[in-house]
């Protein structure tokens, strides 16, 4: 139900909602509004600095015109991938205070953050890396790869893919808003009632506004990817000739489509709890708390995998790269996958076996999540396969998927040790689970995003990436990985319990100080990766490359590094799987001339204004400024039906233009790049 | 480089490259009916609530007591009759005849007007005898599922008649009749949902 408005004049009820000088915790005089008073500080000058330096050097039309309005699926891409590493610093800043509050309060130490803040931060930083890191960096990486792989040249719906990327942004702007004004939810990463129903103050609604934003524009990129794959593969590429990253990127956004409205809906009854005082999830009234645990995993297993299976992607087309081979058992790799997706749909139960629903019912699901661990098997052993006699080249990339090999693995036994019910009774919610999904998360997601990263660097930039700042970048990752979560299975087995921010028994100090030293280290991982960048940006000219750097063998390593804006001046033909690799074997021949104009989508400014009133929107609904919210989403109505009177949003790159930009390129010359 | 194994395939094909371009390839219908596979998700979980809630009553009215059969048969007539009316309107674009199209469209969007009309009046008078979605989950779950169905045919009534103007000042360019093809496919799309509502939540909110 809504809570009382604050005590003033009806008028400033009306125009600022329960937002009040109390809501600005940065100002309270104790640790927590230091803390934050501190932080905003911090963001407040480089923001500034950003600002300033962006006006300075008269970039605001280039970054209007050739960035936010761009409908360019690479452009969006890069976006994205920016978008999620800012994310990476928030929600790892989040890791390394918990980390530093575990290590220190012990006893009659109380540690520097109280509980109720510490219990923001956790939420936070679950919610913030799953959904604004790891999903913005899924999504990117999909989106730069997957029509390049295809042979295509855009998306097939190219409005609508900047359309949700501005979503997604908005509601990354939304949680980053909720550390200086009011509080975030206390509820953890997935808004468990009663919490979530209890906690008063606009915590809870900022955490679902944000997902809800995020949320359609995951839902939109979704179906956008489906539609590309099934309708605008190059001629020749049937689908078991499709790279398996593209048929990652099907299976990822198949499962985005059957469960992301599943989120939603959650998230929008959770909403009607809190807002309209509906009993959906209450205790009393008939509402059933257990019911949003069971709606909110059915979206939220399927959401690792929707995760994993792009890198799972990435790595099939690393292993092979740098094995010099195709890849071992091609179909097998494309039945684990799809097998996959249908049994991630099939455990969402084991993630609260301790509900009582009975032997049969948690047999079930016990056997399901072990069962999932086979098609997984296949997978480790495909890539293993594919490396057994190649000739492997140790590059950063491959370091990346060799340390994935071996991290996700043991993340992935510790998975099938908890689908075992009776042992989940006593490890549920105890910091061995904690360590479990770090360790398949960051062995497997945060690994590959860094081996795709610094694999297709070179292609969106035209030079490659640092090689010694990337092994340290790894070497930093890897050890700091097993340091900070090693100690915690130890941990978990002796029965420490997850989101704590004091301990009593001082014995288990130093495992969190064991800990707390992991995540320094990681700390340092990100700060090399970002002298990576900046180091690689500084000699980009020594580091310039090819179009084809690493002998690639799909078809994004046959065209220019950077790709020009129509991707490929003549549509590739596919006969073979690893289409390039086959192109190159067989002395391809590229035409030289006879460019055709090229029809490509126009871009358009209506994202980013439907992107900015959808923010509004949430705000204005965090706060109860109705009449903020009733605008903005009158607003997002009219703006959507004026784009729609729109007619032309296609504009054609001539021929000539075409010639030019082609004569320039540095596309792989017929077997050039063949070592 | 070791590629003896890449396949079995003939090798060196002649051709690796279009050398013409082809029409762009429009996926907007597939991409429309993924979205309604989509949304059937979003009521898939309403009408899993009320599949749990349906019985709690607490204390309340049960829906033998709050659920008008007589009312919700008129209200059923009305939207499956816009649904065939809408068909007749697609009969009529695919033989070009714009103003007959027009004129079916019309009454289809006139009938979805009075089906949500009577159905904000059943809601006001539910609300008024005290049975308002606060009063139990039984309620929460039968207002939210009934409600987001109805929102979405309003949001169907605002489509038609933007569709609507924009047939008129453009006619029947390929992007009307793509986006016509669009919402007939949800006009039916929400005939079926509401084929499940009337069953489930009514007939057998009524029995139980």
């Amino acid at each position: 139900m809504l809570e009382a408005m604050p005590h003033r004049a009806a008028i400033w009820n009306f125009l600022f909602g329960r937002l009040t000088l109390d809501s600005l915790p940065f100002l309270a005089n104790n640790a927590e509004g230091r803390i934050l008073l501190v932080t905003l500080a911090v963001v407040v000058i480089i923001g500034v600095a950003i600002l300033a330096a962006i006006t300075k050097a008269r970039k605001w039309g280039y970054l209007w015109h050739e960035w936010f309005t761009s409908v360019d699926h690479k452009k969006l891409g890069i976006m994205y991938m920016i978008l999620g590493t800012v994310m990476l610093l928030r929600g790892f800043s989040d890791a390394i205070m918990m980390r530093a509050q575990q290590a220190y309060a012990f006893g009659p130490h109380m540690g520097y953050l109280p509980p109720q803040h510490y219990d923001q931060i956790f939420s936070a930083h679950g919610a913030i890396m799953i959904f604004f890191v790891g999903m913005t960096y899924i999504v990117g990486l999909m989106n730069y790869i997957m029509p390049l792989q295809i042979g295509s040249r855009d998306v097939a719906f190219p409005y609508l893919n900047n359309l949700s990327f501005w979503f997604t942004f908005g509601g990354a702007i939304l949680f980053m808003v909720s550390l200086f004004l009011g509080d975030f939810s206390m509820a953890g990463w997935l808004g468990y009632p009663p919490v979530s129903e209890l906690q008063q103050g606009p915590g809870v609604d900022y955490y679902i506004w944000g997902l809800q934003l995020s949320g359609v524009g995951t839902l939109l990129t979704g179906i956008n990817f489906v539609v590309t794959i099934l309708k605008m593969r190059a001629p020749g590429m049937t689908l078991m000739k499709m790279p398996v990253f593209t048929w990652t990127t099907l299976a990822t956004s198949g499962l985005i489509i059957a469960t992301f409205p599943v989120l939603t809906a959650t998230l929008f009854l959770l909403g009607l709890d809190r807002y309209v005082g509906t009993h959906f999830f209450t205790d009393g009234f008939g509402g059933n708390l257990m019911m949003y645990i069971n709606l909110i995993w059915i979206w939220g297993h399927p959401e690792v995998y929707i995760l994993i299976l792009p890198l799972f992607g990435v790595f099939s087309e690393i292993v092979p790269t740098f094995s010099g081979k195709p890849l071992f058992a091609y179909s097998s790799m494309v039945y684990a996958t799809i097998a996959i997706m249908i049994l991630s749909y099939l455990v969402w139960l084991h993630h609260f076996f301790t509900m009582g629903s009975g032997a049969d019912v948690n047999s079930f699901f016990s056997l399901t999540t072990m069962m999932i661990a086979i098609p997984t098997g296949v997978k480790i052993f495909n890539w293993l396969f594919t490396m057994y006699r190649g000739r492997v080249r140790y590059t950063v990339p491959m370091l990346w998927a060799m340390g994935f090999l071996f991290t996700f693995t043991i993340g992935g036994m510790t998975g099938v040790m908890l689908s075992v019910t009776p042992a989940d009774f006593l490890l549920h919610n105890s910091l061995f689970l904690i360590a479990h999904f770090h360790n398949v998360i960051i062995g497997g997601v945060v690994f590959g995003v860094f081996a795709a990263v610094n694999f297709w660097f070179p292609k969106a930039f035209g030079f490659k990436l640092d090689e010694f700042w990337g092994k340290a970048t790894f070497w930093f990752w890897l050890v700091g990985f097993w340091v900070a979560f090693g100690p915690l299975y130890v941990l978990g087995l002796m029965g420490v319990t997850r989101r704590l921010s004091h301990f009593d028994d001082p014995s288990l100090q130093p495992y969190f100080i064991v800990a707390a030293f992991g995540a320094f280290l990681i700390a340092l991982g990100i700060l090399s990766f970002i002298i990576q960048i900046y180091v690689s940006i500084r000699q980009r000219k020594e580091y310039a490359v090819g179009g084809d750097p690493w002998d690639g063998r799909t078809l994004e390593w046959s065209t220019s590094s950077p790709p020009p804006e129509y991707n490929y001046a003549f549509i590739p033909v596919v006969h073979h799987r690893d289409a390039w690799a086959a192109m190159k074997k067989f002395g391809f021949t590229r035409p030289r001339g006879g460019y055709n104009d090229i029809h490509m989508p126009k871009n358009t400014p209506t994202g980013v204004v439907i992107g900015a009133l959808a923010f509004a929107c949430a705000f204005g609904l965090v706060w109860y400024i109705w009449w903020l919210a009733a605008l903005s989403l009158l607003g997002v109505i009219v703006v959507s039906i004026v784009h729609s009177f729109d007619y032309h949003q296609h504009h054609h790159i001539h021929a000539d233009e075409v010639r030019r930009s082609e004569s320039g390129s540095n596309q792989a010359a017929a077997q050039g790049a063949s070592a | 480089m070791n590629t003896t194994a890449i396949d079995t395939a003939p090798p060196a094909p002649a051709d690796h490259y279009c050398l013409t371009e082809s029409p762009p390839r429009n996926g907007t219908l597939l991409g429309f009916w993924i979205y309604l596979m989509s949304d059937c998700f979003i009521f898939a979980s309403l009408f899993a609530c009320y599949a749990v809630l349906g019985t709690e009553y607490a204390g309340g009215p049960t829906g033998a007591e709050v659920l008008d059969l007589p009312g919700l048969a008129v209200n059923t007539a009305l939207l499956l009759v816009s649904s065939v009316v809408f068909g007749f309107a697609m009969l009529e674009m695919a033989r070009q005849r714009k103003g007959a199209m027009l004129g079916w469209l019309a009454v289809a969007g006139l009938l979805a007007v009075a089906f949500v009309s009577f159905e904000i009046h059943e809601f006001l008078v539910m609300i008024a005898d005290g049975a308002g979605p606060g009063r139990s989950a039984f309620l929460s779950s039968f207002f939210t599922l009934v409600a987001t169905h109805g929102l979405h045919v309003t949001l169907g009534i605002l489509w038609l008649v933007v569709l609507m103007v924009q047939t008129v000042k453009f006619g029947l360019n390929t992007d009307n009749v793509r986006r016509l093809r669009c919402l007939s496919m949800f006009w039916h799309f929400l005939d079926l949902v509401w084929v499940g509502v009337f069953s489930y939540v009514y007939l057998v909110g009524v029995l139980r």
